[in-house]
This record gives C-alpha cells, sequence and structure tokens, in this order.
C-alpha cells in the first residue's frame, strides 16, 4: 500500500502549505470580530471566546467611544478607481490582444517584447519619479492619477492574457462568419468575443484585484478622502504609539469581502477554460 | 445562373508567386474540383473566390458580378472549412440558422429552413447539441448543413475529408455527390486526393506550382493526360514513366528503353516523333499484365519476360512489382492466383495504351 501513503504525504504537505497561506487570513478575521483585550492578551487567546461586531460600528462611527473614519469614502475612492481602471485596462487589453493575436504588422514583435520588459519593472521604483511628475501636473490626490497608473501597471497584463485567448481561436471560425454574412466587426462580437469571453473575464478580475489591493503607489499619490482608497486607508488605524488592531483587522475585512465575492462570481471562467468543439482537435 | 469565372488571376505575397495568372471557367450547377499537391495554389485560389484572400491580379466574376473587391459576404456564397469551423458556443440549430439570423430572415422561415437543411443531412435529432458533443462525420454534415440553408449561388469546399478516417471518407464522399444531385449548385472544391477528384468530379482542374496543368472531365485526364505531371498524379499506382529514344524498326516507329527492350508506338503518337528523339513513355499498371490475367483484349501487345520482386495482393487483383528500362514498374493482375516474389512471368504490355511524351517538355506528343 505504498500508494496510499505517498497520498497521505501529498495531503499533509498541501495542509501545511494551505495552512501557511490560510491562517494569516484567518487571524485578520477573527481579530475582527474580538474585542481589544483578547488581541493583546498574554498568552494568545486562539479562538475569540466572545463575537462582537464593535469594532465595525467603532469604524463606520455608530459608536460614541472612538472617532470614526471614513470607510464609506474610502470604499467608494476604491470602487471608482478599481473599476475605471479594470474597464478600461479590459477594453484597451482586448483591442490590443485582439491585434496582436490577429494582425501582422511591423515591429509587432518588438512592441509584444517592451510590453513583457515593462511587467519586469517593479512598481514602486516608480513612485518617486511619478510622484514629482503628478505633482508637477496636479495630479496628485485625485483619482485620475491612480486611475492612470494603475491602468500602466494593467495593461501590458490584460493584453497578454487576452491575446493568449485570441490566439487559441482557429481563425477559420471568424473566417466563417464572414462567409455567413457578418462583417468583420460583427464577427467578432458574435463568435470571437464570446469565445474569449473567459479570458476576458480572466483578465477583469486580475486587474481588478491589483487595483483594489495595490497600496504602495496609492500611499504615495493620494493624501486626502478626496482620493484615499481602502488600502491606505487602513494607515488611519496607527497612531504614533498605539496601532488599532481589532479596527485596522475590521476594515481589512471590508476590503476582502467584495473581492472574495466578486471572485467567486467569475471563478467558472477562471477554470472552465472553453472545449473548443467546433474545430477538429 | 451563377458562372464562376477567374481570369488572369494572380496571387503574391510580397515577391513570392503563389498563383500566376490562371482562367477558368465554372459552368452553371457545374462541381469542379481543384487538385494537385501540397502548394499548388488551389487553396488560396478557393479563398480569393470566397474573398478570404485579396487579389493581386486578375478578375474574378460569380455570375455577372466582378466580386474582387466584395466582402465574403457580399459575395453570396458558402463555405465548407477543412476544420468544420462550427460556432462551438451554439447549438447545431444556431449553428445551421446563424447566417439567416444575420440576413435579418424572420423566426418562421429560419425555422423551415434549418429544419429542410438537416432533413436532408440526416441532422434532426442533433439539433440541440453543442459541436463539442459530435463525431466527426456528424461535425462534418453540420458544416454542409450551413452552407446549404442559404441557397448560395455557390458551395466552396475546402479539403473537407481530409480530417475523417478512410472509411468515414469514403462515406461522405458519397454524400457530397448526393448533395450535390439534391441541391443542384455550383460547386468548387478543392483536395489533394485524386480519388475525391476522380469520383466527385465533373471537370477536374489539376495544378502545380501555381499554374493549371490540364482541365478536362475525370475521364479525358485519366485516359489523355497532357504531361507526365498529370500522368503521375491522377490514378492509384501512378502511371509507370520510362525514358526511351525513338527508332524505326520493320518500318514503324518503336520507343527504345534503356535496356534494349523496344515498344512499337501507336498509331496517332507514332506520326509525332521523330528518330532519335528523347521521349518518357508511360503506361498504367493495368496496361501490363501477366498473359492470361489482363483485359488487353485482342489489342496489339509486346510480350516480356521478367520477375516478379514483390507480389502486393488487394483481394481483386495483385499489383507486381518488377522491372523494366532499369527502373521499377508495376503491374496488375486481375482476379489473381498466389504469386511468389522471385517467380518468373510473362506480362502482355498493351500497346494501344502506350502514353507517350516528349522528354525535354513533359508535354504529350499528342498536344
Amino acid at each position: 500500500m505504498e500508494r496510499s501513503w505517498q497520498r497521505w504525504l501529498i495531503r499533509f504537505a498541501v495542509f501545511i502549505v494551505m495552512a501557511i497561506i490560510c491562517i494569516p487570513g484567518l487571524w485578520i478575521v477573527m481579530t475582527a470580530f474580538r474585542d481589544n483585550v483578547e488581541v493583546m492578551a498574554r498568552p494568545p487567546v486562539w479562538i475569540p471566546e466572545r463575537w462582537t461586531l464593535d469594532n465595525f460600528r467603532a469604524i463606520l462611527g455608530m459608536s460614541e467611544s472612538q472617532q470614526g473614519i471614513p470607510v464609506a469614502r474610502y470604499f467608494l475612492n476604491s470602487v471608482i478607481i478599481s473599476v475605471t481602471s479594470t474597464v478600461l485596462a479590459v477594453l484597451i487589453g482586448m483591442m490590443g490582444g485582439y491585434a496582436f493575436a490577429r494582425y501582422r504588422f511591423k515591429g509587432k514583435n518588438v512592441a509584444f517584447l517592451w510590453l513583457m520588459l515593462s511587467r519586469t519593472v517593479p512598481g514602486i521604483s516608480l513612485s518617486l519619479p511619478v510622484f514629482m511628475i503628478w505633482s508637477r501636473v496636479g495630479l496628485i490626490d485625485t483619482d485620475f492619477g491612480v486611475i492612470l497608473v494603475y491602468l500602466a501597471l494593467n495593461i501590458p497584463f490584460t493584453i497578454w492574457l487576452i491575446d493568449g485567448f485570441f490566439r487559441q481561436i482557429p481563425l477559420s471560425l471568424s473566417e466563417a462568419a464572414q462567409v455567413d454574412g457578418c462583417t468583420r466587426w460583427q464577427a467578432f462580437w458574435k463568435i470571437e468575443f464570446p469565445l474569449a469571453k473567459s479570458g476576458i473575464a480572466s483578465a477583469g478580475i486580475f486587474a481588478f484585484l491589483t487595483s483594489w489591493n495595490e497600496f504602495a503607489l496609492a500611499s504615495q499619490l493620494t493624501r486626502t478622502t478626496a482620493s484615499k482608497t481602502l488600502p491606505v486607508g487602513l494607515m488611519d488605524f496607527t497612531a504614533q504609539f498605539t496601532v488599532d488592531w481589532t479596527g485596522m483587522c475590521a476594515m481589512a475585512v471590508i476590503i476582502i469581502v467584495p473581492a472574495l465575492i466578486l471572485t467567486f462570481i467569475v471563478q467558472k471562467h477562471l477554470i472552465a477554460g472553453l472545449t473548443f468543439g467546433g474545430v477538429k482537435g | 445562373m451563377a458562372e464562376v469565372r477567374l481570369e488572369k488571376l494572380v496571387k503574391s505575397y510580397g515577391n513570392v508567386g503563389v498563383v500566376h495568372g490562371i482562367d477558368l471557367t465554372i459552368a452553371h450547377n457545374e462541381f469542379v474540383v481543384l487538385v494537385g499537391p501540397s502548394g499548388c495554389g488551389k487553396s488560396t485560389t478557393l479563398r480569393m473566390i470566397a474573398g478570404l484572400e485579396d487579389i493581386t491580379g486578375g478578375t474574378i466574376s460569380i455570375g455577372d458580378r466582378v466580386v474582387n473587391d466584395l466582402p465574403p459576404r457580399a459575395r453570396n456564397i458558402s463555405m465548407v472549412f477543412q476544420n468544420y469551423a462550427l460556432y462551438p458556443h451554439m447549438t447545431v440549430k444556431e449553428n445551421l440558422g446563424f447566417s439567416l439570423k444575420i440576413a435579418k430572415q424572420d423566426e418562421a422561415t429560419i425555422e423551415k429552413r434549418v429544419a429542410e437543411a438537416a432533413e436532408i443531412l440526416g441532422l434532426t435529432p442533433l439539433l440541440a447539441r453543442t459541436p463539442g458533443e459530435l463525431s466527426g462525420g456528424q461535425r462534418q454534415r453540420v458544416a454542409m448543413g450551413r452552407a446549404i440553408v442559404r441557397h448560395p449561388d455557390v458551395f466552396l469546399f475546402d479539403e473537407p475529408l481530409s480530417n475523417l478516417d478512410a472509411k468515414l471518407r469514403g462515406q461522405m464522399r458519397v454524400e457530397i455527390k448526393k448533395l450535390h444531385q439534391k441541391v443542384k449548385t455550383t460547386i468548387v472544391y478543392v483536395t489533394h486526393d485524386q480519388v475525391e477528384a476522380m469520383t466527385l468530379a465533373d471537370r477536374i482542374v489539376i495544378m502545380k506550382d501555381g499554374h493549371i496543368e490540364q482541365v478536362g472531365t475525370p475521364a479525358e485526364v485519366f485516359e489523355q493526360p497532357k504531361n507526365t505531371f498529370v500522368a503521375s498524379f491522377i490514378g492509384s499506382p501512378p502511371m509507370n514513366l520510362l525514358d526511351a529514344t525513338v527508332a524505326t524498326e520493320a518500318g514503324r516507329k518503336v520507343a527504345r528503353l534503356t535496356d534494349g527492350v523496344t515498344l512499337a508506338l501507336p498509331a496517332p503518337a507514332a506520326e509525332k516523333v521523330t528518330d532519335g528523339q528523347a521521349i518518357t513513355i508511360g503506361f498504367r499498371a493495368e496496361a501490363f499484365s501477366p498473359v492470361g490475367y489482363g483485359l488487353y483484349g485482342d489489342n496489339e501487345v509486346a510480350t516480356i519476360e521478367r520477375t516478379v520482386i514483390l507480389p502486393e495482393p488487394l483481394g481483386t487483383e495483385t499489383l507486381l512489382y518488377t522491372e523494366l528500362g532499369g527502373k521499377e514498374v508495376q503491374g496488375k493482375m486481375l482476379n489473381p492466383r498466389f504469386v511468389k516474389p522471385g517467380e518468373q512471368l510473362t506480362f502482355n504490355l498493351d500497346l494501344s495504351r502506350l502514353h507517350v511524351f516528349d522528354k525535354a517538355s513533359g508535354k504529350s506528343v499528342l498536344v
């Protein structure tokens, strides 16, 4: 029974890895629902003895003990910035991806290489130059300034991903549609787009999560409630000598939940991929 | 009326010419097969008719319209692709009805025409399935169904059977032939398989390197090949081609093979050659049979003793590989008996079925 022995070993390894990934997240969620005394307790209290929503009340300004933090405003900023940059990145990614997958043009390979090379530059290394330029042109502390930076981060990735999905769709499908009476434009929307939908959805969710969770650049480029996003808002919980761990974790939960819900909705597309039955495989 | 006319049609990619000015007229309701080896330009020609490739030069007309600059959708054609190109995200029914929906036909018409096409091709029980749930032959039929629902002027087939296994290919060949009888339309069909060409075509167009080598009915290209390329491309096994020199013996023109064997040339060809001319003679395996096992009848024959190098039994006949004129040739034994390798047999070569080509040009001396 060497087989089952191996299987158990693999399961154990998977368990360890998953624990390393999941426990900090779980800890954040648990911390969000306990009171400060338990958080500071020595030895630590593993399972909260009393679950409470006080932390959420506090940061939403519904309790008298603490001053509220403009969570709603941060949330709105986050939504505006993430949704706009995602929609634009996906649209541009679709156009670029389709062009790279379907057309031959001069400098195509070089252009693609540069796009990919731009991914090798750590975004944070650009924060100082971006900050200086943005402050000159007055984009500091604006939604638009952050959206622009996120677009630059996401577009190479969405183009690359969507290009791959369009490449998998045989050219003959679009040709068949054109013979069947479609214009090139109709052939795209009726045939190629529905078939690449899963790829486009994947690109969208990746772009959204990048924008939704990004902290380093946003923390440089935003100043006030005019443009501060949720992750940057987390810093509001650190004071000179203390950190409000429970409030911070409560807000982290507020950040995680929408991303989680969205991922679950799109999940089907992320793993499905299409079965290309239309042509001989 | 949907006559397809190609005039001085040229296609090149940059400096590389693919099709070099071909002329061809395809009559209304005619089934024409373009056949040739890979890279001969047959698929490119078809795609130019479809409007999927730009034309470098010349004109294409369908009916009485020049379609050079019309997009595919405006040409009233339909096309069956080699990989079927069914839309994977639609059911069979949606696949069949797609072109009608694009043309904004009303629901009832679509329903009726789809049902009609499904009936002709036996697809009625499969209408609710998606292409992924169909077998190769079924997909092939859906692809054809999608082509016929539109009642197009011209059907284009681009190697439609090459993805199927041998047995299914035979079946689908018959279905395509039947389809043409039911749905009278002009058909242009591209294949590299000369058997498909022979069985399906009203007329065969044999192409090589972007030129048309010969156009004719299957019988014509088989019986009267215009050059050595057509002779060796059409027919299976390929025609035996041997180098020879013309000489006169006992007042008759003969071909002297490199190993000294002489063969009297048939009357029409004999008048077109001169002594000393280098020629290539050709004969098919069925013209070269062991005595008593062939169809030479009362024709004049040359009787030749040969050793069988390899017999290849096929059931109703046996192919015999032997040697003549310094080259390996194939003979055919009808209603065969068992033959051992190395066996000595007396062959009759039917001289009336000799083809004579000029060696330098490769052209038949009769044209």
